[in-house]
């Protein structure tokens, strides 16, 4: 089993990208769950939100505390959240930042497995025009992760911003630009 | 179904004989219910004074004043719970709250 | 054909309700119950259902509309938590005392205060005593499934009383997890038209609901609920055989994970029961003799079913995810224990409060919990009654 930790602020998609890729895991045929920890729902506040990938039936509906992955879809959350609590060594974490790894190390309390980087507001201004961290997050996490195999992952996201954007086909093309992008430069 | 019928329930049944939640499965089942046993007083029909003019009739809350062949009759005293609405409309004073024990 | 899917137990809720294209849904939203209205008003608008959906001002609205509606003949229903299911307290004594078998889609939420909007039970408990059939579930597909058997328990002929469909906020109703749908002709066949036998909108038998009763019909009355009450639970485990032939998923009034053998047990109810169960797995596999029963039904309450299902258990785990200040535990506590008294079952007994107002309960959590078992049946006495996860 994958467990999966997401970290983000109200409003920047964090739950939708944990949905998204319970669903791409779904149509690879595994068992998913995604769920957010509710509090009260306020723009800009820390959320956490969780997925659990798994070959056999999910039945825990606890919390995750010792998660494999920690997503950081807001690099600010570095001073506010542990975004490494109880994170496997094994794991790792990956956090949305422009700055090099040298300088996120510092605020991960020591944490010993594998840091990854990613410029989701690069990627997202470059391939969307406006900043959707979680879009490109999404695909970082599955580069990560290997929660999901690569070309399907891309197949399903295809597929799902179709029906998604059928009104708005021009943000298509973006979207996928956008995923394709970070799936490079996850780093 | 006819063990639910309104005229064999009463404050004796079983719990198996009352209908499930006291529900009524029959229309106008207070004619079985005397409420004319609430009253102090009664009206006292006076059938040499009254002309027919069936103002009474509409106004008794109870339906107590029964009509036949377009003429009013004596009370039905097992309904009439004596409000003596009847003894103001009636034009002829051929209603009274007197007489009746 | 079943579906292969990943719902949300709220989305999971809505579809089984569009599968039974029920006559009459009125609504007020909520948190965490909100989304069930409003998955169900887009198969409305999209004309996939031809259910009256009436938005009204509050929840003693919705419970008033909803069971006028089923007087009326129709098949209804309405949705809520917590502080909504408290303003329609008048209401659900009225459903259940009137014998009018309408569903109550329950997102379980606390109660206030503090307020608070995560999973307890205190609300769904506190009206455990107002005469409606309450079912819980353990996770989306137990919703759903529930949903699907809810109506055809309620609506028999000797049970006719109103339904409670009970899900643990947020865990299952925001929760996104595998699952499988039926088709919508499986459900519809399943469930079929509902055919009163009374109703106020038939022209050939007028009617009156819901008389005044004298002190000499009262006892009566009631006792008329208390049966159709324990109807319920042969119906219900006929309708749960039945659905098992169309599902393939057998339930019963509750459910027992590995406790033919078990020496220890906790009972609990809802969404825990998952945790639960992957603790024991992991127990088990170190030769622990531990198991789980899982109330499903809490009305009718199986008080001699479990007591017979435990009566070879030397230590039960009584878990509340309600509080009934008794001092003494909670409402499953207080009820199991006295079904094991009548019972003659002597197994010890630990009260165990855990989950109000959504904390978190986790595997390592039952661990603790079955060890402390373990340590009473060896003499050590213990608090008896403790909460979990308490800071103190």
């Amino acid at each position: 089993m994958i467990e999966i930790r997401w970290h983000g602020r109200g409003g920047q998609g964090a739950k939708t990208a944990a949905m998204l890729l319970a669903d791409v895991a779904f149509f690879t045929g595994k068992y998913v769950q995604a769920f957010p920890e509710y509090g009260p729902e306020r723009m800009g506040a820390p959320v956490t939100v969780y997925n659990r990938i798994d070959d056999k039936n999910i039945r825990v509906h606890s919390n995750i505390y010792q998660p494999d992955y920690s997503v950081v879809v807001d690099e600010s959350l570095l001073e506010v959240v542990n975004v490494t609590a109880g994170l496997k060594k094994t794991g790792a974490v990956i956090v949305n930042t422009e700055k090099s790894k040298e300088e996120i190390l510092p605020h991960l309390h020591g944490y010993e497995g594998e840091l990854y980087t990613i410029d989701a507001r690069k990627i997202s201004m470059e391939t969307l025009g406006k900043y959707f961290p979680n879009t490109p997050m999404l695909a970082a996490v599955v580069k990560v992760t290997k929660a999901v195999d690569e070309d399907t992952f891309l197949k399903e996201m295809e597929d799902s911003f179709r029906k998604k954007f059928a009104t708005k086909p021009e943000v298509i093309e973006g979207n996928l630009k956008a995923l394709k992008a970070a799936l490079k430069e996850v780093q | 179904m006819a063990e639910f019928k309104a005229e064999n329930i009463n404050e004796k049944s079983k719990w198996n004989e009352i209908t499930p939640g006291n529900q009524i499965y029959e229309p106008a089942t207070s004619k079985l219910f005397h409420t004319g046993e609430w009253s102090k007083d009664k009206p006292c029909f006076i059938q040499e004074k009254c002309t027919q003019c069936l103002l009474c009739t509409p106004v008794c809350p109870d339906s107590a004043i029964p009509v036949k062949d377009m003429k009013r009759l004596d009370f039905d005293y097992d309904h009439c719970k004596g409000c003596g609405i009847c003894v103001k409309a009636c034009p002829f004073h051929a209603i009274t709250m007197e007489g009746v024990k | 054909m079943a579906k292969r899917e990943r719902l949300s137990g709220n989305e999971a809720a809505s579809i089984a309700l569009r599968q039974i294209n029920p006559d009459v849904f009125p609504a007020f939203p909520i948190t965490p119950s909100t989304e069930i209205p409003e998955y169900f008003s887009k198969f409305v608008a999209n004309g996939q259902v031809d259910t009256e959906f009436i938005p009204v001002e509050s929840e003693h609205s919705s419970m008033s509309a909803a069971l006028g509606a089923e007087a009326a003949g129709a098949r209804a229903l309405t949705a809520t938590s917590s502080c909504g299911m408290a303003l329609m307290w008048e209401e659900l004594y009225v459903a259940a005392s009137d014998r009018l078998p309408l569903m109550l889609a329950l997102v379980n939420r606390a109660l206030s205060g503090p307020i608070n909007i995560n999973c307890d039970h205190s609300d769904s408990m506190g009206a455990r005593d107002s005469g409606w059939i309450q079912l819980y579930a353990e996770d989306n597909q137990e919703v759903y499934d529930n949903f699907v058997m809810a109506y055809r328990i309620a609506e028999h002929k000797d049970v006719r009383l109103p339904i409670m469909v009970c899900q643990d906020g947020f865990i299952t109703s925001h929760g996104v997890q595998n699952m499988e749908l039926l088709e919508d002709e499986e459900v519809r066949n399943f469930v079929g038209e509902y055919q009163p036998e009374h109703y106020l909108l038939n022209p050939k038998e007028p009617m009156a609901v819901g008389p005044y009763a004298v002190s000499n019909y009262y006892m009566e009355s009631k006792y008329g609920q208390v049966q159709a009450m324990k109807n319920a639970k042969q119906v219900a485990i006929d309708v749960m055989n039945e659905f098992a032939k169309i599902s393939g998923r057998q339930y019963g009034l509750f459910e027992e994970y590995r406790l033919e053998d078990a020496e220890y047990a906790i009972v609990l109810i809802g969404s825990a029961a998952g945790t639960a169960k992957d603790a024991i797995d992991r127990l088990r596999e170190e030769g622990r003799k531990v198991g789980l029963l899982k109330i499903r039904f809490f009305r009718p309450f199986p008080g001699e079913e479990i007591a017979k299902a435990l009566s070879k258990v030397k230590v039960v785990g009584l878990m509340d995810r309600a509080e009934s200040f008794s001092g003494n535990g909670g409402p499953l506590c207080a009820e199991t224990m006295a079904a094991l008294h009548r019972a003659g079952n002597t197994a010890k007994t630990v009260e165990y409060m855990y989950g109000l107002g959504g904390r978190d309960i986790k595997v390592e959590d039952f661990w603790h919990i079955f060890d402390e078992l373990e340590e009473v049946a060896n003499g050590k006495v213990v608090d008896g009654y403790s909460y979990i996860g308490l800071r103190k």
